[in-house]
């Protein structure tokens, strides 16, 4: 083998099975990803049961400080978000999800930073949560459009537009998840390129891109995700809603 | 030189097809470019608005940024799952 394949054998930022099952005669793998989303889920549960414990102890006449303080921030400024976008009458019910997949993708865009490989640089992982959202959209549109108003939208202009509409609808969850899992991805390819690459060379310098892609390209493709989320949901509910 | 089998041949050509893929991303870095300028001169007029000005461009940019990202995507797909040597 040339020289090119000791290059590409070194770059390492592929998807890895490491256990191998066999159900009703299809082989599937538990890979890396499976691994980092559970570890990343227990982070959260913890958070929220270390959360939760010390929240019951609080008494509502005392000032909040330490982390139920930064608690109420980060609740405050995730309401604010949806209400910004989604107005003060749909809010309640969705703040809870946008909050969830926030927090989600958040630590799963940053878990870079702790050796990990973030869950959501496999397609896997983000293709599901757009297909979540292209369920809310859907089911928002049938419940305050009616299927009437489904039908007038589908023909906008005229009805020979259906088709083109429909299209456009089924691009929504395609398009949501290849951006975060393609800007999480190309993040991951960089960094593993340097370390594979400039190994000699990679000594304390890539901590800065390390804040780069994994904390703030994270932290954008989470509110993008998040807001693009809201922005559809909020189309769905049609004009007099 | 030695004989070029089929598969070396379909590599190198991936390879070059990779290199080309991600020319796309010229488009997206001129279109973010535009939106940044824009929501610039925005602030600049209204800075009041700042917030809002820049959650808008923020959603603009990633969404004009998606055709970059499909050019970038084919072109990893073409260097590391090799979909035509096989």
């Amino acid at each position: 083998m040339g020289t090119y394949m000791l290059a590409a054998t070194d770059v390492d930022f592929m998807v890895h099975g490491l256990f191998q099952y066999e159900i009703f005669g299809q082989k599937l793998w538990i890979t890396t990803t499976h691994v980092c989303t559970l570890i990343v889920m227990l982070i959260l549960i913890i958070f929220a049961l270390v959360v939760n414990i010390k929240i019951r102890k609080v008494r509502p006449e005392d000032e909040p400080k330490g982390l139920i303080n930064a608690c109420e921030i980060i609740v405050e400024k995730l309401d604010g978000m949806v209400i910004n976008s989604m107005g003060e009458k749909h809010y309640r019910g969705f703040v809870n999800y946008i909050g969830t997949i926030f927090g989600f993708i958040l630590l799963s865009n940053i878990s870079g930073l702790l050796g990990l490989r973030p869950p959501t640089a496999d397609y896997g992982v983000t293709f599901p949560l757009a297909v979540i959202t292209f369920c809310l959209i859907h089911y928002n549109q049938f419940k305050y459009q009616k299927v009437k108003g489904v039908i007038a939208g589908l023909c906008d202009p005229w009805p020979i537009w259906a088709p083109i509409n429909i299209v456009s609808d089924f691009a929504v969850p395609i398009s949501l998840s290849l951006r975060l899992f393609a800007n999480v991805l190309s993040g991951t390819a960089i960094m593993a390129l340097i370390y594979a690459l400039l190994s000699k060379f990679a000594v304390i310098w890539p901590a800065a891109l390390h804040f780069y892609f994994d904390l703030f390209s994270g932290a954008i493709q989470t509110y993008v995700f998040s807001m693009l989320t809201m922005t559809y949901i909020t189309n769905a509910f049609g004009e007099e809603n | 030189m030695n004989q070029v089998t089929g598969v070396e041949l379909i590599k190198a050509c991936s390879a070059i097809g990779a290199g080309l893929a991600v020319i796309a991303g010229i488009g997206p870095g001129v279109g973010q470019g535009i939106a940044a300028g824009y929501a610039a001169s925005a602030v600049g007029r209204n800075p009041g608005a700042q917030g809002e000005i820049r959650s808008t461009m923020l959603l603009g940019q990633a969404v004009a940024e998606t055709t970059g990202l499909y050019g970038l995507l084919v072109a990893i797909l073409l260097l590391f799952v090799q979909p035509l040597a096989k």
